[in-house]
């Protein structure tokens, strides 16, 4: 009975989506008050149904009501209550609710909190949002039912895949979508003002809140993906250039470069038909990457659903969506006249240089992931293109923005003297050189990859902290004044930073972890670097709905104890599937990654030892990275932009 | 009865094969040069059967074959060039991670610098547009937007 509510609520909230399409841009065109009005009521009507149908899935799920066909397929009784819940979206039908669910829900905040923009940009804003929820709730409804009924229910389900049953991977899909559809905003917001016919700082503004909110949940989402493949994979590898990451990916580079070209359209009023079409582009990447998972085009571990009849159906929403604004561009881009003047170099050049190898990089990727389509239907050619290309093509723009972007960081707009700032940063650059010349010297094997890595990272880190420092004037209490920067400007340095500590922690796992591979007999001790493994034991334990073998591993390191862990080697009976759970000693600078194998004949366990250094460094700048975007978030400015209302700022010290 | 069921259901699967972890130590070679070599070329080759995964980290019996193919042909002296040969020969050029440079592969691997070339150039010229536009004042924005501007600026 409950589920029929929550099904009949998602069909309301279809009807009233369809009305806030139509009414509030024919009331924008005609400007009558009363039709524009009429946006914000329904943009949170259309979200509180929305949410009310996914409350009634989730309370299938958590009541294992077996009569609904994806709680069959998905769930089973003694699953953790944790696994239940995320089982909603832990499937294709649940996740395209979530999709929808979440696209109503910006739409209902930018009808909340939009309150100082014009009525007219409002109310056409809210309309193409709602227009993208028209889509997307006629997908649910017309091809991914998640309300449908089995006739006969079966005494219990089919539990969820193993590899999904994982805290980490729990909340994996909904910080991505939160991502994904927070571009949908800039989206929105592109195209209503496409229809305005004008983009000025204002616009700049307004739209960089919900870019750099969506960016923080790609970030977000992006990390904790790779950080549930590190662990859970069982070999540690944490980016495999997989389709579906990529799909992820690209959305989270042009994000990136939306972020920064928005700052040159609210400061500069420059770059606005180009900042246009990278919010067109952005959310297009994102459809597509929906696109890439949803139609299984693209064989992947991700495709969990894949059907061909959805997938025509999220093409023909693509097509319609970026081919429709890209066409409103082309109509329109010749009103949007760049007003600023700056020189070959300055601040806006450098955020023009980023924008273009932000851009390029994504461009690659994504000429990479569809290139085995393209070679089979066009030259005949059945071939793949895997991680060595993306190493190979990708990591040289990254390289390359690492290295100038503490110079670009530090130009000031207008006009610029590259000498003066390379030269204001020449202590960030002397201590990453002696860093990474120290760390040559010390390296055992002689790779070059390690140390460069810490010199680019390095390089981004310190100029980083020296652009902060070089703010706070030139004496007194200089460290006070620090603190007391704008937090967007602390928002700029901990996400830079953030990047720099991503990039050197890539390069250096990659240069120097050790691995080993062997048979170990119980109560053998084997050596891997500077570490001791002893097998003390290994049992069958029984877990709430898995058997594990488990096995006990002493860490010791120049004859101390560091940790007891435990591989194990699971079997979950329902699903008939084994899963690795390595077992990781985390450290600082070091992780030791352990993984129990099959029991050989003689006795003996195959064991796989790794030690990774710096692994943890990669989430860690990742999180570093998006905590910066909070800062800069949380940045009165952008409160003031994001049509809050102006209040007394009680608390906060003076500026 | 949970933990009846458990019993069935595990006795129900030891009759079942359980799939091997990638690498074993039977493949592992004597030669540590000789391994490294095979390590290598296994990270660049893909297991056919998988989704975009490459024999060294697969656990599927055929990329432990293929493991088992590489080692072998290192063991009897091949060249690394000469045992991607002798893979590509037998499964076609889809088992390659790393494509080729041969035919239309070109614009694969010539893409992302053309971008740059076309977007680098695209660039400069809109900078020298920009460093050579006369300063426009702000003046057709009506009073009351100069003013809501500046009052948002100032914020």
């Amino acid at each position: 009975m409950i589920t029929e509510l929550g099904h009949f609520a998602l069909v309301l909230a279809f009807m009233v989506a369809i009305v806030q399409t139509v009414v509030p841009l024919i009331g924008a065109h005609k400007r009558w008050p009363g039709w524009m009005a009429l946006a914000e009521p329904a943009a949170g009507l259309q979200f509180f149904l929305t949410a009310f149908a996914f409350a009634t899935l989730t309370w299938a799920f958590v009541n294992s009501d077996f009569s609904l066909r994806i709680v069959t397929s998905n769930s089973h009784s003694l699953k953790p209550m944790l696994y239940k819940i995320s089982g909603v979206w832990g499937n294709h039908e649940g996740s395209m609710l979530l999709w929808v669910l979440i696209v109503t829900l910006f739409g209902a905040m930018a009808a909340w909190f939009g309150s100082a923009l014009p009525p007219t940009l409002r109310a056409r804003v809210l309309s193409v949002q709602s227009a993208i929820a028209v889509a997307f709730f006629a997908f649910v409804l017309f091809t991914s039912n998640p309300f449908d009924r089995l006739a006969t229910p079966p005494f219990d389900g089919q539990g969820l895949n193993p590899l999904l049953q994982d805290p980490g991977l729990a909340f994996h899909p909904p910080f991505l979508y939160l991502g994904y559809v927070g571009l949908s905003m800039a989206f929105s917001f592109a195209v209503a003002a496409l229809i305005e016919g004008r983009v000025d700082a204002a616009w700049g503004r307004w739209v960089r809140p919900w870019t750099l909110a969506a960016w923080i949940f790609l970030t977000i989402g992006i990390a904790l993906g790779s950080w549930w493949a590190y662990y859970e994979l069982g070999w540690g590898g944490f980016w495999f250039w997989d389709p579906v990451e990529n799909a992820s990916f690209m959305p989270w580079l042009l994000a990136a470069a939306l972020l920064h070209s928005s700052i040159v359209v609210e400061k500069r009023e420059a770059l606005k038909s180009w900042t246009i079409l990278l919010a067109i582009l952005a959310f297009g990447f994102s459809l597509i990457g929906t696109f890439i998972v949803r139609s299984g085009l693209l064989t992947s571990v991700h495709a969990f659903a894949n059907d061909p009849e959805r997938g025509v159906f999220i093409l023909i929403i693509l097509a319609v969506f970026t081919g429709g604004a890209l066409t409103l561009f082309a109509a329109r881009a010749n009103t949007m006249e760049a007003r600023g003047v700056f020189s070959m170099v300055s601040r806006e050049s450098a955020l023009l240089a980023n924008n273009i190898l932000l851009a390029v990089a994504a461009f690659v990727v994504f000429f990479g992931t569809m290139w085995p389509i393209l070679a089979e239907m066009f030259f005949d050619r059945k071939l793949s293109v895997g991680a060595p290309y993306f190493n190979a093509a990708f990591t040289p723009f990254m390289v390359v923005l690492g290295a100038i972007l503490p110079i670009g960081a530090m130009l000031p707009w207008k006009r610029g003297k590259l000498g003066k700032v390379i030269w204001s940063l020449r202590y960030a650059l002397g201590l990453a050189v002696a860093l990474a010349a120290l760390v040559w010297a010390m390296q055992t094997e002689k790779t070059a990859l390690g140390p460069i890595g810490l010199l680019l990272g390095s390089w981004v880190v310190f100029g980083a902290i020296f652009d902060l420092w070089s703010r706070t004037g030139r004496s007194g209490n200089r460290f006070g004044r620090m603190l007391r920067l704008p937090r967007a400007d602390w928002g700029k340095a901990l996400a830079h930073s953030g990047l720099g500590i991503t990039m050197f922690a890539i390069s250096g796992l990659m240069a120097w972890e050790l691995e080993d591979i062997g048979v170990v007999q119980i109560g053998e001790t084997w050596e891997v670097g500077s570490f001791s493994l002893t097998l003390d034991k290994v049992e069958q334990v029984e877990g709430p709905n898995y058997l594990s073998t488990m096995g006990w591993v002493t860490l010791a390191r120049n004859g101390s104890e560091q940790a007891v862990l435990n591989p194990e080697k699971r079997q979950y009976p329902v699903s008939r599937m084994p899963t690795t759970e390595a077992a990781i000693d985390y450290r600082f600078l070091r992780d030791v990654y352990v993984v129990i194998g099959d029991s050989q004949a003689d006795g003996g366990y195959a064991m796989r030892t790794y030690v990774k250094p710096f692994a943890n460094w990669i989430w860690g700048g990742c999180i570093i990275m998006a905590l910066g975007g909070v800062f800069s978030l949380s940045d009165r400015r952008f409160r003031v932009a994001a049509g809050a209302r102006k209040t007394a700022q009680n608390g906060v010290p003076a500026e | 009865m949970k933990r009846l069921i458990l019993a069935v259901l595990a006795a129900l699967l030891l009759s079942l094969p359980i799939p091997s972890a990638a690498v074993q130590p039977d493949e592992v070679l004597a030669d540590p040069a000789l391994e490294e070599r095979a390590r290598d070329l296994s990270k660049g080759l893909r297991c056919l059967v998988c989704r975009n995964e490459s024999i060294d980290d697969s656990n599927a019996d055929l990329a432990r074959d293929l493991r088992l193919l590489v080692r072998e042909r290192l063991v009897a002296g091949d060249s690394n060039d000469e045992v991607i040969e002798f893979v590509v020969d037998r499964y076609g050029e889809f088992v390659l991670l790393k494509p080729t440079t041969t035919g239309a592969n070109w614009l694969l691997w010539a893409a992302g610098p053309l971008m740059l070339l076309l977007g680098g150039t695209m660039g400069l010229v809109y900078l020298r547009g920009r460093s050579r536009a006369p300063s426009k004042a702000e003046a057709d924005l009506t009073q009351e937007e100069q003013d809501r501007l500046k009052r948002i600026l100032d914020d």
